[in-house]
């Protein structure tokens, strides 16, 4: 009897732990990247391995979800935006080494770890939008936005945001404390408005004449452009200029997407099979066609929408040292009020 | 009292059992207060560990915010629930008036409609008004091509990103959290007072100012505490419309910096002005009588409406729902449309509604229990402990929600691992993770954010509950418990559907608890809606927002409807 009951117990235990996994082979991705930019990768990896790929978008906190799961969690990839994001999880003890010869051979060294614990997956530039009755702006510069033959013509999201903070932190590194305050100053003395919305406002506030100029997402003027936003983000797309900014002797800022393999991969095998088909010629396609992002594989195609926006040439900075600088980047920007 | 009891024990012929009572009361006491104690413990768990964490930080961080970050932000913040403290508490109080005392064509349409504001998340809202009224969007363009203006630049109306725009928002859409509450004191409890108010000779608004609103004070309290709780620890909309309130700064901290002990200690430190502020509202109200007759509670005899006076009855109480729901709504139908005659109908959407009625529905029902036990504790327990504990119960809705997810993540953990040992030692082996990453962790959280919203109304009904019914109750030689399931519980009915809608609504539209604990493979409504709008393409995720509306809206219905049948009742003679 008692037996018994205890069997019922256990029975119902291991259907509640099991409710939603499948048999088959199986990996477990916990992202912070949207459903809609990932679903049509996974989609074409189940279809081709046949593996399932179970999902969970979490959007914040993902550092502090993995690490209260522990030993007995289920993650085995963890996906993120930001390399400062990416860096946290090897920070916090949350990804494993992983060596893997496709790996190395898809990713230029500057955008993985040197001892496999992160991988860059794609990336984004930071691009200026602006109106299309400026005049040639062959050249534009990161540094020059401060000018103040800005004023009141420059448009930006929270400076808070993590793509703004990033480029701050970039900043940081290339000119120190002192010039990234002065700049910041000169950047907010030029904004048309307080920092809000996000980064296709930009453009759509470009359109409405708020503003001349703002700083973007390069992936976003794919989407607009695309028609896959609706006719009306079409508009905002088609009636921008789009720039690829530099820094002052150097290039321009890049940030990525990427993944670890978790410390605690119950399915580490299938997450390593999982990141070498995300660098595949067939992945990094859909990546650069379905969501206007730039391959990290050298060769890999680059959507015509985002080649058309001429030759991207990547600043030098390590990705590491810009992370570094994230938290320096968002308290200089509190320092300063940018978004107040 | 118990004189009296026994009196009456006496009488009927049976011995007075003063003895056994004696014995038996205690114990009744002890279960109940260790009930209480679970519960408190069980809300109490995530702010322990965010105290934890924010132990773990060294407090440099606070020059730095006092220096450069607080100023504004408690400055912003202050305005913010001022702007929309007022707005809320006008439009609310302004529209429970409206429908409780007056008589107007399409007065029943109005009652419900009023509530459906607070179907619509808030910065889907927002989104939604940005794009309608935006310089080149439909608004805008209409009035600069009717007025004969050629550019944007030539005629801008005032930015809707910006603390006012806020506010405005913010209000329009909160304000049923006050007309709520307050239309079931109207309706229960205040007519024979309004009625005496009237017979005296009093103008319609002198009966409003001098009796109805003093009377309402609780109810519109509550529902104003609850409107400014969520205007505070809105994320969403605020930082859209570039409004720098504390709880954006906590996410700041938190996210940017990489500093979850920084962001605990802001959050911990707001959480504390949100108590002394409610706890000054309650002392300020301290010693007032609220409560009405031993009569049964009816329906206030309504002023009839004829002619322009009820049409333009109707036309105001349609200007909230009209800002808060109609126009971001039909906008919202309108994309939802275009996008499925574009790419078609969602395929994940069906088991979405699901998943997302499943888990409300769970978590509402134990909300709605706990509520109204929670809110009937202090009748049956004796001391200071027990209610104490009871109040505390209700601290989870006063931070942000992501925060308080994150608190509840190491109290799941720990809970697990306990489990995982119990089970180990039993079986000699245990099951994945039951608590982190389940259902389970969903319903709870949503337990702990919402039970003050249960327990909030449950008191302002039972509130309303004339001492005169459970002392006699007592009297009759029932217990406490008993009095309270034969006496307060039926009366305070109508009380525990409206907060348990309150929370159905509440956790339909949960957005970062659901996003940070749901198990792999599960969407709810607002996380696929979140999903896109966070991609930039919210457009495409206008269809969970609308089923967002529509599934917080059924029990809008059966509310009104529960709400009519007991108007017939109460209209026969």
């Amino acid at each position: 009897m008692r037996a018994g009951i205890k069997g019922i117990a256990w029975l119902g235990l291991a259907a509640w732990a099991t409710i939603g996994t499948a048999l088959a082979a199986e990996v477990n991705l916990y992202t912070t990247r949207e459903p809609g930019l990932i679903k049509p990768l996974l989609d074409a990896y189940t279809a081709r391995t046949g593996t399932t790929v179970n999902t969970v978008f979490v959007e914040k906190g993902l550092a502090e979800r993995v690490a209260a799961e522990g030993a007995r969690g289920k993650a085995d990839v963890l996906m993120t935006v930001d390399i400062g994001n990416l860096i946290e999880l090897v920070d916090r003890d949350l990804a494993q080494a992983v060596r893997s010869p496709t790996l190395e051979a898809a990713i230029p060294a500057t955008l993985r770890d040197a001892d496999g614990r992160w991988f860059a997956l794609s990336m984004r530039a930071r691009v200026a939008y602006a109106a299309k009755d400026l005049k040639d702006q062959k050249g534009l510069t990161y540094e020059s936005l401060a000018d103040p033959s800005w004023k009141g013509g420059l448009c930006l999201r929270s400076g808070q945001h993590p793509y703004n903070t990033a480029l701050v932190a970039h900043y940081l590194v290339r000119h120190g404390a002192e010039a990234t305050e002065t700049w910041l100053k000169g950047l907010k003395a030029n904004l048309a408005r307080k920092p809000a919305g996000g980064d296709r406002d930009v453009a759509r506030d470009i359109l409405a004449d708020t503003c001349k100029i703002g700083l973007a997402n390069s992936y976003y003027v794919g989407l607009m452009r695309s028609g896959k936003g609706g006719p009306e983000q079409k508009t905002w797309g088609d009636g921008i200029g789009v720039l690829l900014p530099t820094f002052l002797g150097g290039g321009t800022h890049v940030n990525v997407s990427g993944a670890v393999v978790a410390k605690t991969a119950p399915n580490r095998d299938e997450a390593v099979k999982l990141l070498e088909y995300l660098v595949s010629n067939e992945a990094q396609g859909l990546y650069a066609q379905g969501n206007y992002e730039y391959p990290v594989k050298a060769g890999a195609p680059v959507d015509p929408l985002l080649a058309d926006l001429g030759p991207l040439t990547i600043d030098t900075t390590p990705l590491v040292e810009i992370a570094r600088n994230r938290k320096a980047a968002s308290l200089l920007l509190d320092k300063v009020g940018f978004d107040n | 009292m118990t004189g009296a009891a026994t009196a009456l024990d006496a009488e009927d012929g049976t011995l007075p059992r003063a003895a056994g009572r004696t014995a038996r009361v205690p114990l009744r006491t002890l279960a109940w207060t260790l009930g209480a104690l679970a519960l408190a413990v069980l809300v109490l768990s995530p702010i322990a560990s965010l105290v934890l964490a924010a132990a773990q930080g060294d407090g440099t961080l606070w020059p730095h915010l006092l220096a450069h970050v607080l100023p504004q932000a408690v400055a912003e913040t202050g305005l913010l629930l001022a702007g929309v403290g007022v707005l809320v508490v006008v439009l609310g109080t302004g529209a429970a008036w409206l429908v409780s005392a007056y008589a107007f064509p399409g007065r029943r349409w109005l009652e419900a409609a009023l509530l459906l504001p607070m179907a619509v998340p808030t910065y889907i809202v927002a989104y939604a008004y940005l794009d309608l009224l935006h310089p080149i969007g439909p608004v805008q363009t209409a009035l600069r091509e009717a007025l004969g203006y050629a550019r944007p630049r030539d005629f801008v109306l005032p930015e809707l990103r910006s603390l006012p725009g806020c506010i405005l928002l913010l209000g329009f859409v909160l304000y049923p959290y006050v007309y709520l509450p307050t239309r079931a004191l109207f309706l229960m409890q205040a007519a024979n007072l309004i009625e005496a108010g009237r017979m005296l000779g009093r103008t319609p608004s002198s009966v409003f100012l001098r009796v109805a609103l003093p009377l309402a004070r609780p109810a519109i309290a509550l529902g104003a505490s609850l409107a400014l709780m969520e205007a505070l620890n809105d994320i969403g909309a605020a930082e859209f419309l570039g409004v720098r309130t504390l709880t954006v700064q906590v996410y700041a901290t938190w996210v940017n910096r990489s500093d979850l002990a920084g962001a605990a200690q802001i959050a911990l430190v707001m959480l504390v002005a949100v108590l002394a502020l409610v706890a000054v509202e309650r002392r300020a109200r301290r010693g007032r009588g609220f409560s009405g007759t031993a009569q049964r509670p009816r329906d206030l005899a309504r002023r009839r409406l004829r002619g322009w006076r009820a049409a333009s009855a109707l036309a105001l109480g349609l200007v909230p729902v009209a800002i808060g729901f109609l126009i971001p709504a039909s906008y919202l139908l309108r994309a939802a449309i275009a996008r499925i005659t574009r790419v078609g109908w969602p395929a994940s959407i069906l088991p979405e509604i699901g998943q997302t009625v499943l888990y409300a529905g769970l978590a509402t029902a134990l909300a709605a229990g706990l509520g109204f036990l929670v809110a009937a504790g202090p009748r049956l327990l004796p001391g200071r402990l027990g209610p104490g504990l009871l109040r505390l119960t209700g601290l989870g809705y006063a931070l942000p929600g992501a925060i308080l997810a994150i608190g509840l993540l190491a109290p799941l953990a720990w809970a697990d691992m306990a489990l995982s040992e119990a089970l180990t030692r039993l079986f000699g082996s245990a099951p994945a993770l039951i608590g982190l990453g389940t259902g389970g962790a969903l319903v709870i959280a949503y337990l702990i954010r919402f039970l003050a919203v249960a327990t909030g109304t449950c008191e302002a009904g039972l509130a309303r509950i004339p001492e005169s019914l459970p002392d006699a109750g007592r009297m009759l030689g029932r217990g406490p418990a008993a009095t309270l399931a034969r006496v307060q519980w039926p009366l305070a009915r109508p009380a525990v559907l409206s907060g348990a809608l309150l929370v159905f609504v509440d956790c339909v539209k949960e957005l970062p608890a659901t996003l940070l604990l749901r198990p792999l493979n599960v969407e709810t409504l607002a996380t696929h809606l979140y999903g896109e709008a966070a991609r930039g393409t919210y457009e495409d995720g206008t269809v969970a927002a609308l089923l967002i509306v529509l599934v917080g809206l059924v029990p809008v219905l059966v509310l009104m409807r529960l709400g009519t049948r007991r108007e017939a009742a109460t209209a026969r003679p």
